[in-house]
C-alpha cells in the first residue's frame, strides 16, 4: 500500500504547465509563440493584411495599375441612382450574392465609392505607417537619452515633453495640419508624427531608468563601451517590448487622429482622398445616400480595431506577468502527471 | 508639502507661458489671413492687401506681435482683459468666449463624471470576474469603443438616436420582439456580472429578464413615454431598495444601525414626495426656483441624512452617517427626476419643441418659453447626444484602467491576509481592494480631461454647440489668430488646474506621497 499522496498546490501546477510550455525556447521564440497563439491578435493581423492587400492592389499604388475597373476620380454614368450593387447571399436575407458594377455605390457625380474608399484606405494606412515610425523613432531617442543620462538633460527633455501634452493632440494637430496638409499626405504624417511621440518617450524613459541600474549595463561600462553602444546594443533590445507594443497602440490612435483632422478640414485636403474627408463630404447626404457614409467609417473602425487587437496580443506576448489561465483540462492533466510522479517516488 | 505644490504650480505656469509662445508662432505659420485676397480679382487688390497687412501688423515680426498679445492677455489677471479681436467682425474675443467657456466646461464636466462612475463600476466588476464571458465581452467592447471615430459615431447618433427616437416618441409602442430581446439582454448581462454556480446564474437571469420585461410592458400599458413619471409607489419601493444596496456595499447588512439609518432616509424621502411638490410650486411662484436652489437642497439632504445616521448612534456612528448620506444621493435624485418628468407633457407639446424633444443642434432651443422645468428638460434633450458620444472613449479608458488596477490590487499580499483573517468578501473587495484600486485613477483623470477637451472639439462641431472647441475650429479655418490663441491659453490653464487638483487629491488620499513630498 502506498501512502496517500497530497495533491500539490494549484500554483505549482500552473508553473509546471508554463515551464513545460517554454522548455528549450529562446525569449524571442517564446514571444513569437505566445503572439501566434493569441486568437484576437491573429484575427486582427489577418483582417489588416486583407484590407491592405485589397486596398493596394485594387486601384493600384506607386503608379502601378490595379485590377479594379474604375478609379477614384472618374465620374461615371449613375446607375440605379447610385445605390450599391453589392448584395448579400440569399441565406443572409439578401437577393443572392452579387458584386456588380459599383459594389459600394456611387456618389452624386457618379464616382465609384469602392475605388474612393480604397484610395482613402491607402492614404490612412500610409499616414499610419509614417506617423508610427517617426513617433517611435523620436520617442525612443528622447526617452532613451532622458533615462540614460538623467540629471539636467532628463529634466529639460521631460519639461519639453510637458509642452506637448498640455494641449489635446487634436488641437496641435489641427494647427500643424492646417499648413502641412496643403503639402500633401506625407508632410501631414510627418507633422503628426512629430507631436505624438510623448507617451512612448515617457515609457521608454521609465524603462531605461530601471535598466541602467542592471548588472549587464555595469559590465558593459566596465568593459569600456561608449554610452551610445550601451544604449544601442544592451538597453534598447531589452526595452523592445515596451517600444513595439506602444508603437502599435499609437498606430491605431494615429488612424483616428488623421481621419478626425481630415474630417474637420485640417488634414488631408481635396483632391486627395482620405476616409475622414469622405465622411465630411458625404455627411449631409446621409438621409438620401447612406452608403456614402457607411463604408469609409466601417473601414476606419476595421483598421483601428485590428491594430488594437494586434497591440493587445503583442502586450500579452511580451509581458511575462500576464499569464494565460490554463484550462481545467490542462490543470487536471498536470495534476495527474505530478501525482503519478509522486507515487513513483513513494514506491521506489 | 506647500513648497512642493508652489514649485509644481510655478513650473506648470511656466510651461503654459512657453507653450503659448510656441503655439503663437505655429498658429502664425499655419494661418494665412491674406488667403481670400490672393485669389481676388478686385482692381484694388494690392491696396486691399496693403491695408490688411497694416491692420493685422503682418509686416512686424512674430515676436513683437506675440509680446503685444501677451501684454493684452496678461491684463486678464487684473480685470483688464484684451485677448484681441476677430478681425472680420471686429468682435472682441473676450465677448466671444463668455458663453463658449461655460458651454464646453458643462459638456466636459458632465461627460467626465459619468465616464468615471460608469467606467469604474464596469471595470471593477470585470476585474472581479476575470477571464469570464463577462470580462471578455467588456474587453472586446472597450477595444471597439477605442477604435470608433468620434465624428462618425456622432453623425450616426444624430440619425439613429435623435431622429428615430423622436419618431418613436410620436407613437410610443414597444413591440413584443423588442421586449423579448431587451429582457434577454439585461438578464444575460446581470447573470454574467453576478457569476456564481449555474443555478444562481439561472435565477439571476430570470430575475433580470423578468423585471425588465415587466417594466417594459408596464410602460406600454400605461403609455409611459407620453406622460412619464416615477410615482410615489415606485419611489418608495426603490428607495428601500437603494437603502439595502447602499448598505450592502458600504457596511454590510449585518451592521443594523447603518441599515436602519439608510431605511429612515428612504422613508423620509418617500414622505417628502408630496410636500416637495407643493414646495416646488411655491418656489416657482416666489421666483427663487433655479439650479442654485436644487443644488442647495441636494447638499441639505446630504447633511440631514448624515445627521440621521449620527442620531442612530452606536459605536461607529460615522459609518451609519456615511451610509445614510450615500443613500440620500439616489433618493433625492429620484425626487428631482420625478418632478422634472411631470413637466414632460407640456414640454413635448410646447410650440418650439413640436414633439421632437431630442435635439441635434445647439445648446438650447431658441425662443423656448417655459419655466425652470421646461428649460431643464430642454437642456437635457440637448445634452444627451453630445455627452453620450463624448463619454464613449473615456468610458473605455476608465474601464481598462480600473480593471487593470483592481486586478493588481486583488493579487496583493494584504488581500490574501485579509481573506485569511476570515473577513467577508464584501469587506475585502470594498474596503481593502476597491479603495486602493482607485488611487492610480487620480493620475489618469487630468490626462483624460485633456483628451475630452480634444473630443469636445469634434462633438461641438458635429452638434453645433457654440463652445470653445467650435470657436477654435471656426477661427482656425477662418484665419483668425486671436480667438485661436484664446482657446489655447484657456485649455492650457484648464490642463494645469486639472493636473494640480489631481496632485492634491493624490496627496490627500495616499499618505506615502505626502511623506515623499
Amino acid at each position: 500500500m502506498s501512502t496517500p499522496v497530497e495533491p500539490p498546490p494549484e500554483e505549482t501546477l500552473e508553473n509546471a504547465i508554463e515551464l513545460k510550455d517554454v522548455e528549450g525556447l529562446s525569449q524571442g521564440q517564446i514571444v513569437r509563440r505566445r503572439f501566434l497563439r493569441h486568437r484576437g491578435a491573429m484575427a486582427g493581423l489577418v483582417t489588416l493584411a486583407l484590407i491592405a492587400l485589397i486596398a493596394y492592389t485594387s486601384i493600384g499604388a506607386l503608379g502601378l495599375p490595379g485590377w479594379w475597373k474604375w478609379t477614384h476620380t472618374d465620374p461615371g454614368a449613375i446607375v440605379n441612382s447610385g445605390s450599391p450593387s453589392l448584395s448579400l447571399p440569399s441565406w443572409l436575407g439578401g437577393s443572392g450574392f452579387a458584386i456588380g458594377d459599383h459594389p459600394f455605390g456611387q456618389d452624386e457625380v457618379g464616382r465609384d465609392i469602392f475605388a474612393r474608399t480604397m484610395k482613402g484606405t491607402q492614404t490612412s494606412l500610409n499616414v499610419m505607417m509614417v506617423i508610427s515610425l517617426l513617433a517611435a523613432l523620436i520617442g525612443m531617442t528622447i526617452g532613451a537619452v532622458s533615462g540614460y543620462f538623467r540629471g539636467w538633460i532628463d529634466e529639460f527633455l521631460m519639461r519639453f515633453t510637458d509642452l506637448f501634452i498640455t494641449f489635446p493632440v487634436i488641437v496641435i494637430g489641427a494647427v500643424l495640419g492646417n499648413f502641412a496638409g496643403n503639402a500633401g499626405a506625407f508632410w501631414l504624417a510627418v507633422a503628426l508624427g512629430a507631436i505624438t511621440w510623448t507617451t512612448l518617450a515617457r515609457l521608454v524613459r521609465g524603462e531605461f531608468l530601471s535598466l541602467r541600474e542592471r548588472e549587464f549595463v555595469d559590465a558593459a561600462k566596465v568593459a569600456g563601451a561608449s554610452s551610445f553602444r550601451i544604449m544601442r546594443k544592451h538597453m534598447i533590445p531589452n526595452a523592445m517590448g515596451v517600444i513595439i507594443v506602444n508603437t502599435t497602440l499609437l498606430a491605431s490612435t494615429a488612424v483616428l487622429l488623421e481621419t478626425a483632422l481630415s474630417y474637420l478640414g485640417f488634414g488631408i485636403k481635396s483632391p486627395d482622398v482620405s476616409l475622414g474627408t469622405m465622411i465630411s463630404q458625404y455627411q449631409s447626404a446621409f438621409a438620401t445616400r447612406p452608403w456614402l457614409f457607411w463604408w469609409p467609417g466601417l473601414f476606419i473602425v476595421m483598421i483601428a480595431l485590428s491594430v488594437n487587437f494586434i497591440g493587445d496580443g503583442l502586450r500579452d506576448a511580451f509581458d511575462p506577468r500576464q499569464k494565460r489561465v490554463p484550462s481545467q483540462r490542462a490543470m487536471d492533466k498536470a495534476l495527474h502527471a505530478s501525482l503519478a510522479e509522486a507515487e513513483q517516488k513513494a514506491k521506489s | 508639502m506647500v513648497v512642493f505644490f508652489v514649485k509644481r504650480l510655478l513650473t506648470s505656469l511656466l510651461v503654459v507661458l512657453i507653450s503659448t509662445l510656441i503655439m503663437y508662432v505655429l498658429v502664425d505659420i499655419s494661418i494665412d489671413p491674406l488667403d481670400d485676397l490672393r485669389t481676388s480679382t478686385a482692381p484694388n487688390k494690392a491696396q486691399q492687401i496693403a491695408n490688411r497687412i497694416a491692420e493685422l501688423r503682418l509686416d512686424e515680426s512674430v515676436m513683437t506681435r506675440y509680446l503685444s498679445w501677451l501684454k493684452g492677455a496678461s491684463g486678464c489677471l487684473y480685470g483688464n482683459c484684451d485677448l484681441g479681436e476677430n478681425w472680420r467682425t471686429n468682435q472682441p474675443v473676450s465677448s466671444l468666449l463668455s458663453g463658449a467657456v461655460m458651454t464646453t466646461i458643462q459638456l466636459v464636466a458632465l461627460a467626465t463624471v459619468l465616464a468615471i462612475v460608469l467606467g469604474v463600476m464596469v471595470g471593477v466588476v470585470s476585474a472581479l470576474r476575470q477571464y469570464s464571458g463577462f470580462d471578455y465581452s467588456i474587453t472586446f467592447m472597450s477595444f471597439l469603443l477605442y477604435s470608433l471615430p468620434v465624428f462618425w459615431v456622432a453623425v450616426l447618433a444624430k440619425v439613429f438616436l435623435a431622429i428615430d427616437f423622436n419618431n418613436f416618441l410620436a407613437d410610443p409602442v414597444i413591440t413584443t420582439p423588442t421586449v423579448v430581446i431587451a429582457a434577454a439582454f439585461v438578464g444575460l448581462a446581470i447573470s454574467a456580472a453576478a457569476a456564481g454556480p449555474p443555478v444562481s446564474r439561472l435565477r439571476n437571469f430570470a430575475i433580470g429578464a423578468g423585471l425588465t420585461a415587466a417594466l417594459l410592458i408596464y410602460f406600454n400599458l400605461t403609455d409611459w413615454f407620453s406622460k412619464p413619471s416615477i410615482g410615489i409607489v415606485l419611489i418608495a419601493v426603490s428607495s428601500v431598495g437603494w437603502a439595502f444596496v447602499v448598505t450592502t456595499l458600504s457596511t454590510g447588512l449585518r451592521n443594523r444601525r447603518a441599515l436602519y439609518s439608510a431605511l429612515s432616509v428612504a422613508a423620509l424621502g418617500a414622505a417628502l414626495w408630496l410636500p416637495m411638490l407643493f414646495f416646488w410650486k411655491y418656489a416657482r411662484s416666489a421666483g427663487f426656483l433655479g439650479w442654485s436652489l436644487v443644488f442647495g437642497l441636494f447638499i441639505l439632504s446630504l447633511v440631514v441624512s448624515a445627521g440621521i445616521g449620527l442620531a442612530w448612534g452606536g459605536p461607529d456612528r460615522t459609518r451609519s452617517a456615511r451610509t445614510a448620506a450615500l443613500t440620500a444621493i439616489p433618493v433625492s435624485m429620484m425626487l428631482f427626476v420625478d418632478r422634472v418628468m411631470q413637466s414632460w407633457g407640456s414640454f413635448n407639446d410646447n410650440l418650439s419643441i413640436k414633439g421632437r424633444p431630442i435635439a441635434t443642434l445647439g445648446r438650447s432651443t431658441p425662443n423656448l418659453e417655459g419655466d425652470f422645468w421646461i428649460q431643464t428638460l430642454d437642456a437635457f434633450g440637448h445634452l444627451v447626444l453630445p455627452t453620450s458620444t463624448l463619454i464613449l472613449i473615456s468610458f473605455a479608458a476608465y474601464t481598462r484602467y480600473s480593471r487593470a488596477s483592481m486586478l493588481e490590487v486583488m493579487n496583493a499580499d494584504y488581500i490574501r491576509t485579509a481573506r485569511s483573517k476570515g473577513l467577508t468578501e464584501r469587506t475585502v473587495v470594498m474596503r481593502h481592494a476597491f479603495r486602493n484600486a482607485l488611487l492610480p485613477l487620480a493620475s489618469i483623470v487630468p490626462i483624460d480631461i485633456i483628451t475630452l477637451l480634444g473630443g469636445a472639439v469634434i462633438t461641438e462641431t458635429v452638434f453645433g454647440w457654440y463652445g470653445m472647441g467650435r470657436l477654435f475650429v471656426q477661427s482656425l479655418g477662418d484665419q483668425q489668430q486671436d480667438p485661436v490663441m484664446a482657446y489655447i491659453v484657456i485649455v492650457g490653464i484648464l490642463a494645469v488646474v486639472a493636473n494640480f487638483v489631481a496632485d492634491l487629491i493624490y496627496a490627500v488620499l495616499d499618505p506615502r506621497i505626502r511623506v515623499a513630498a
